[in-house]
């Protein structure tokens, strides 16, 4: 797919909570072996939301740190999109939080997007669309979540938090363009790997179905028809960031796609914050952005449980060097950290109920 | 909170803005009917900066209703760099290590729920500088 | 403009008055004032309290103490200044009279905070401060002078045991008060090791939670003079104000309203500071005692500390503060202290303190905040 106009990244930002907590802590609690999450899942340690944040919360301070970068005031933007499957509201949009915590209110458009661990990405698809087709001058997309993982459960290891936004605008009209937009493929089919039923506080998952038929069958069905699309192959690339429940996932999509290591492992958050949902795969694209040179090509590709899988081919322009330095860096969140006990965590996630 | 108090002041709470007096160039936060300093009812609209240093603070750990879950947590004030002094909660720092002069920046965060049924409630807040 | 002044007083002591309502307790009150001198009648009624509407579903107060007195069709009104209720209901009574308007008028004020269970009454008193910039952010009553003595002792590196100090004589002097919720002596260790409610304010340093009323019949000098020997003068008395959120104070350490209602009292009663003999000043906490007797004029700012440990607010020293006990052992029934305070003030002038009586004193000064020191209310009395 690619617009009629030259679409860019004008401008790009994240935020992760500084709280954590290590795989140590929660498998000593429900008797597990920790062993098993840090060598064969690839997670260290995850990001936990402190008791004042939610998706709103990160999603503004991602939309902050994405406008100082991208040098336009609010009111430029024509769109914000909140991919999420945490978003604090059933019904009340976060979009209009973050719109009007940013300044960008009244003159735009609003909404919350839900797809699983690909919202963020499809909010990058429709700001695309916008853009690409004059509707609106710019478009911000973000993807962010603080799912929850239920207690004793393989994903209580997994689920982190964290977010991150991609600010879109046509790439003529784009002051130091930060990377342009080559092409992007949606594959997605109703695959029901992993979800979460209305009054439900925690998702529910097939398990080893998840792999297979959900999570590789989708990602490596995108990345293989974008590729045929835009002529392209792996080692056409600088950078490729795949989404990441875990660390082994990734790898292995990465290898039999036939993508080296290095290209992914500086968009591979996982070890270290765990899986951010629908801020996973753009926020590996997030850190990528933070070191990407002018010419660089960067593959990015999501995978939503239900499911579905976006993939993206950018090159960097010389206007990331000018910007860069304006707002910190995924490593610069990353690196901010307190590691809490499991009580600590439960009182943070309101796991507590008395 | 009543849903209209509360939308009524998300540009102050939320933005931090505010008024700055015509005549003599004071800020108040929030804004006054007259300038606290000169009684001038001329004012333009003005933003407050998003960084500061801690003036005092108070760790509280017998909350009022709404916060009793949050204990213990820090209310402060703020020395802004403009020099206005404001009343927030410091956040995203443990207790023991709240001290004076400490430099902050403005977030964004949640300061309470009305019960699992009401609206969410956000404002301003002050961390310790990354 | 008439002089003005008190021709009697009747006070309930402080306590958790489980069995009285806010009629009975003010109406015990208002009875002891009104038996101990003849008048033809109660012009008016005046009368302070802060927190009824929120923890007695009662707001209305002039008319149902006026209905439950039988002083009906005299008129009747609360006056609602937050815990300087009283202060303001007594300036009010003041200028009735002073007006030339109304004769006889019963004052004073009556609050029933155990109405309230735990959050409800902490979060009524909260009401005092700022709701949308203050109250909104999770602050207590508590929390925002909490704010105020951290800075404090930062500045003039105060420490907590000077605090601890003062309410230690507090509760020295409420032993002589038979009026006092807490007529027992403290050590210094005690309020050390008391919960921390907002650090660095802990529980010794707080005033405690109770109900009280207290009465006044306030009339013309001249008037007082030919009904009883027991009238005391109004000579100076003022009210003033200061931002309702600490954090626009132009000074956070000066209670500017503090500053400039003592400074008109004492012009209007030509005295000043060093004239006092004994004062009934406003210690919701520790910290506020500190500011009250600075602001006052009683010591230069941040000098509190030193006054105290040299003996400077006992007998013997410059000016004997809260011979009752303060706010802190007396009592702070909040919407009525202030008039506590001009009653016990009264009660020292006119030589009938018992226990409590500070020796010859001739002029007394009662000094009542409203909020964390949005308002204050200074009345000087002088022995005839």
């Amino acid at each position: 797919m690619r617009p009629l106009i030259d679409v860019c990244i004008a401008g790009w930002g994240s935020y992760i909570p500084m709280y954590r907590i290590a795989v140590e802590e929660i498998a000593k609690v429900w008797g597990k072996s920790a062993k098993h999450f840090r060598d064969e899942l690839l997670i260290d340690e995850k990001a936990v939301t402190g008791q004042d944040e939610d998706v709103s919360t990160i999603a503004v301070e991602a939309a902050k740190n994405a406008l100082r970068r991208a040098c336009i005031s609010p009111k430029q933007l024509g769109a914000i999109f909140v991919g999420s499957e945490s978003k604090p509201y059933a019904v009340k949009p976060t979009g209009t939080i973050v719109a009007e915590a940013i300044n960008a209110t009244p003159r735009l458009l609003a909404a919350d997007l839900e797809f699983a661990c690909k919202a963020g990405t499809e909010s990058l698809q429709c700001c695309t669309g916008l853009v690409g087709s004059g509707m609106i001058e710019y478009g911000m997309a973000i993807g962010a979540d603080t799912a929850q993982g239920a207690p004793a459960d393989a994903l209580e290891f997994s689920a982190g938090c964290g977010g991150t936004a991609l600010l879109v605008g046509q790439k003529a009209k784009t002051k130091d363009p930060v990377a342009t937009l080559e092409g992007s493929f949606s594959y997605v089919t109703d695959t029901p790997d992993f979800w979460r039923r209305p009054k439900k506080e925690y998702p529910s998952h097939a398990e080893a179905f998840t792999g297979e038929p959900a999570y590789f069958t989708h990602t490596i069905s995108s990345t293989k028809m974008l590729f045929e699309e835009l002529s392209l192959k792996p080692s056409d690339f600088k950078y490729a960031v795949l989404h990441q429940p875990n660390g082994k996932f990734p790898i292995r999509a990465a290898k039999y796609l036939g993508f080296k290591r290095e290209q992914i492992d500086v968009g591979l958050l996982v070890p270290s914050i765990g899986n951010l949902y629908s801020g996973s795969s753009i926020t590996g694209f997030s850190a990528v952005l933070d070191v990407a040179k002018p010419g660089d090509r960067i593959f990015l590709a999501s995978f939503g449980s239900g499911a579905g899988s976006d993939a993206f081919s950018f090159t960097v322009n010389d206007g990331i060097l000018a910007k860069r330095d304006l707002a910190p860096t995924v490593a610069r969140y990353i690196k901010r950290k307190k590691n809490v006990d499991y009580a600590i965590y439960s009182k943070y996630r309101r796991k507590i109920v008395v | 909170m009543s849903v209209p108090r509360y939308w009524r002041n998300m540009p102050k709470r939320e933005r931090l803005e505010t008024q700055k007096c015509e005549k003599c160039g004071h800020v108040d936060f929030p804004p006054r009917g007259r300038c606290l300093k000169c009684g001038s009812e001329s004012f333009v609209p003005y933003t407050l900066p998003d960084r500061g240093k801690l003036m005092s603070f108070t760790i509280v750990r017998s909350a009022p209703k709404g916060f009793e879950k949050m204990t213990p947590y820090v209310l402060g004030i703020v020395e802004l760099s403009d020099g206005t002094t404001i009343t927030v909660q410091i956040t995203d720092v443990d207790p023991s290590e709240v001290t004076i002069g400490m430099p902050l920046e403005a977030v964004f965060r949640k300061i309470c729920e009305d019960g699992d049924s009401g609206i969410i409630e956000y404002a301003i807040k002050f961390r310790p500088a990354l | 403009m008439r002089k003005v002044a008190i021709l009697s007083y009747g006070m309930t002591k402080v306590d958790k008055h489980w069995r009285k309502s806010l009629r009975e307790l003010y109406g015990a009150a208002a009875k002891k004032a009104m038996s101990s001198v003849s008048i033809p009648n109660i012009d008016a009624l005046i009368v302070g309290n802060m927190c009824a509407s929120d923890l007695s579903d009662q707001n209305n107060i002039g008319s149902l103490l006026a209905d439950y007195l039988g002083i009906t069709p005299s008129t009747a009104y609360r006056i609602e200044a937050a815990c300087g209720s009283g202060g303001a209901a007594i300036l009010g009574a003041y200028t009735a009279v002073a007006s030339g308007m109304y004769d006889y008028v019963l004052t004073g004020g009556v609050e029933k905070l155990t109405d309230g269970v735990g959050g409800n009454t902490t979060y009524s008193l909260g009401k005092a401060s700022d709701a949308e910039y203050e109250l909104f952010y999770g602050s207590s009553f508590v929390s925002i002078n909490a704010l105020i003595m951290n800075r404090y002792m930062h500045m003039y590196k105060t420490s907590r045991e000077t605090f601890a100090d003062f309410a230690v004589l507090m509760h020295k002097n409420a032993t002589k008060n038979p009026y006092a919720q807490l007529p027992f002596e403290i050590s210094r260790e005690t309020v050390l090791n008391s919960d921390m409610i907002s650090d660095p304010i802990s529980l010794y340093d707080c005033a405690p939670v109770g109900d009280g009323a207290a009465a006044l019949i306030m009339c013309p000098l001249d008037v007082a003079k030919t009904i009883t020997d027991s009238y005391v003068e109004v000579v100076g008395i003022a009210g003033a104000t200061d931002t309702i959120n600490i954090s626009s104070r132009s000074d956070l350490l000066t209670l500017n309203s503090t500053v400039a209602a003592a400074k008109k009292a004492y012009a209007m009663a030509n005295v000043s500071a060093t004239d006092i003999d004994v004062a009934e000043i406003h210690d919701t906490f520790t910290i506020t005692a500190a500011l009250s007797v600075e602001d006052l004029g009683f010591c230069e700012k941040g000098r509190f500390g030193k006054m105290l440990s040299s003996g400077g607010l006992e007998a013997g020293g410059k000016v004997v503060i809260n011979p009752s006990g303060g706010l802190k052992a007396r009592g702070h029934p909040v919407g009525t202290t202030g008039a506590y305070q001009v009653a016990e003030i009264a009660m020292q002038l006119a030589g009938k303190a018992d226990k409590m009586q500070v020796k010859n004193a001739e002029v007394g000064l009662a000094q009542n905040i409203g909020g964390s020191g949005s308002s204050t209310y200074v009345t000087i009395l002088r022995r005839p």
